[in-house]
């Protein structure tokens, strides 16, 4: 009996799987290795900037002065003082920026999903929009400095650096406005159609808000992008060490132009500022990813 | 229209929270004709409601803003600069020379810069593509699929922090870091002129060679996001055909999801390489000024376009020597335009990545 079960089982051709020879298995096992080891490439960089920023800034932001007062008055070399000057200038000019940004941006990506369809205009905005992602920030700082302050004749100012910021955060609000928009599902539109609702309102009524979680988050991204922005304030704005409440006019700090004007600072006040504004940069910054975090998960569609 | 307390007894109007019974009593709609002979009736010939013109009006003034902007940025740049460029005393485009303090004897070229900016900018794409791709394949292929989601968001998260925080990072903390190793890539690779001795210090890590690095560091999440992207959308029956041919992990990455993916890849690193070549603050803080010119050495320091500018930013007092430096803006807008739409050519037109 043992000896049928072993003819019925031996093959009469060699075996369909065959074990994986050495070198393709050790080439293999080389491309694991090598791919993961490109990923962890990246993470050294990213913890190494970010323990860079807290072991050096950490200890100027734990005073309370540093998030009450602003650096007026203060020498060069002394320490002490605070931002709360520049934290004003960029949540400002960041806010400003959104402001005008978003009308701008979700009217394009409604152009680009509701009325666009495949017509020449709607593939030259979207060209045009790859394009102004791809703007230098200097690029349209320059453009701003041309048409703003040469060709118009205002001065630099805050609201300047403003609509710099507006070249750089629009694209990104296209971008992602429009992919939310796009994966509204059509039987929502054709449903609202069929209750004889015009186009426009079955837009603000109906696809905006199945998109709105997912467009405020994108703004939210795009508006820490920008704080961030440093080319912009250097050319449209001065630098000023105290407050400046007037977005129109005169002198107006911000943390990354506090950072750039205290480099020529070489004591150790000027090193701390530097490090201090990083750090609340970099928290601002963090703030408001959380926020659109939090916002995508409260204002998700309820599917129930 | 319903909202104030209706006292008259219900004229016409039948929805105004009246029972159904109470419309019996009221002389004008007949009850038993089941359409309200309404006056106005659908109208036959399309009529467009104000409310959807306007609103379609706004989008797309919107979408022919953004096409005039792109247009009016060329245009304004274009204007500021050529009065300036009229002054120019020396080839703008094959001059090394950069002088523009006396108005009245401007010298400035943009050979330089623009060598240093596509080196340096050349050199991260270098660093950056392999490192990219890897990842990209990392977290579509190879990371558990409950992990990959995280990762990725690592890898994002490097391209929120700001530019002007790599810069101080690079020149503070990686600089001297890197100096041993630049130092002795100058004394034993030093006969190739790529790697001989700049026209800067070593020590003080301003160099073309730490930028580059930083600048690879800073295009690393673009390549790897769209890369990532194209990768995901490998069609599912092509990497199950492999597999089903005994391929190895390894095997079925090259036969399948490379090759598809190639032209997104090239696509993504030329993005990556667009925003290398506008980078503004980060270069601005790392390369230190050198008098000399470029030597076509990484451990040159010198400046590119958008370092050149912003270091000048402050004193654009007169317009004739601000004109200088838009000019230089003008061909930076040009050049990275014309890397953004090659990336997006490569990619046109094809329907598997839609």
């Amino acid at each position: 009996m043992s000896t049928d079960t072993t003819d019925l089982t031996r093959l009469a051709t060699p075996p369909t799987f065959q074990s994986v020879s050495g070198a393709r298995k050790a080439k293999n096992l080389f491309a694991t290795v090598l791919v993961s080891l490109a990923f962890l490439i990246a993470v050294v960089p990213l913890v190494w900037v970010l323990y860079t920023v807290v072991q050096r800034g950490l200890p100027v932001v734990l005073n309370a002065d540093w998030w009450q007062k602003s650096l007026s008055g203060l020498l060069s070399r002394q320490t002490g003082g605070g931002v709360y000057h520049a934290i004003y200038g960029t949540l400002v000019q960041g806010l400003v920026c959104g402001v005008i940004s978003v009308p701008i941006g979700l009217f394009v990506a409604v152009y680009l999903v509701e009325y666009g369809g495949r017509s020449r205009l709607s593939k030259a905005t979207t060209f045009m929009v790859d394009i102004l992602t791809g703007v230098p920030s200097i690029v349209a700082a320059l453009f701003v400095y041309s048409l703003w302050i040469t060709t118009f004749g205002f001065g630099r100012s805050g609201f300047a650096v403003s609509l710099a910021l507006v070249l750089l955060m629009v694209p990104v609000i296209v971008r992602t406005t429009e992919e939310m928009l796009k994966i509204v599902p059509d039987e929502l539109r054709e449903a609202s159609y069929a209750l004889g609702i015009p186009k426009w309102k079955t837009i603000v009524k109906i696809v905006i808000p199945t998109a709105l979680s997912g467009i405020l988050t994108g703004v939210m991204l795009a508006l820490a992008r920008v704080m961030g922005e440093t080319a912009p304030v250097l050319v449209l704005a001065a630098y000023a060490p105290y407050i400046n409440y007037n977005l129109f006019d005169g002198p107006m700090a911000s943390l990354p132009l506090l950072m750039t004007s205290e480099r020529n600072n070489p004591t150790d006040a000027g090193f701390d500022r530097i490090w201090g504004a990083a750090i609340t940069l970099v928290l601002i910054i963090t703030l408001f990813n959380l926020l659109a975090t939090v916002i995508s998960r409260w204002l998700a569609p309820k599917t129930k | 229209m319903s909202d104030p307390v209706v006292v008259k007894p219900p004229g016409g109007t039948g929805d105004a929270g009246a029972p159904r019974g109470a419309s019996a009593h009221t002389p004008v709609p007949p009850p038993e004709a089941p359409i309200p002979p309404q006056t106005e009736v659908e109208p036959k010939s399309p009529h467009v409601r104000p409310g959807d013109r306007i609103f379609k009006g706004l989008a797309t003034g919107s979408g022919i803003f953004i096409v005039v902007l792109i247009g009016a940025i060329g245009i304004f740049l274009l204007v500021q600069a050529i009065p300036s460029l009229a002054l120019d005393n020396v080839n703008f485009l094959f001059s090394r020379e950069w002088s523009t303090g006396d108005v009245s004897n401007m010298r400035y070229g943009i050979l330089d810069l623009f060598l240093v900016t596509v080196v340096s900018a050349a050199f991260a794409l270098i660093i950056a593509m392999p490192v990219a791709m890897g990842i990209a394949l990392f977290l579509t292929q190879y990371a558990p699929r409950r992990l990959a989601r995280p990762f990725a968001y690592v890898i994002d998260l490097l391209a929120a922090v700001p530019s002007i925080i790599f810069g101080l990072w690079g020149l503070f903390v990686l600089g001297p870091v890197l100096t041993p190793f630049g130092e002795w890539l100058t004394s034993t690779l030093g006969f190739i002129p790529l790697f001989a001795k700049g026209n800067v210090s070593i020590a003080l890590g301003g160099t073309i060679f730490t930028a580059g690095i930083v600048l690879a560091v800073m295009i690393l999440p673009i390549i790897t996001a769209v890369s990532r992207e194209v990768f995901d959308r490998t069609p599912p029956t092509h990497i199950e055909g492999a597999i089903a041919l005994g391929a190895t992990k390894w095997e079925v990455v090259r036969t399948t999801v490379l090759p598809f993916g190639k032209a997104g890849y090239v696509s993504a690193s030329m993005l990556g390489l667009g925003r290398a070549l506008g980078e503004t603050i980060a270069l601005t803080i790392i390369l230190s000024a050198t008098g000399s010119n470029f030597g076509w050495s990484l451990f040159d320091g010198g400046a590119t376009f958008a370092s050149k500018i912003a270091l000048a930013a402050p004193e654009f007092n007169d317009p004739k020597s601000a004109g200088a430096y838009i000019a230089a803006g003008l061909v930076l807008f040009v050049l990275t335009f014309l890397v953004n739409a090659a990336a997006r050519s490569i990619v046109a037109g094809r329907k598997e990545y839609e």
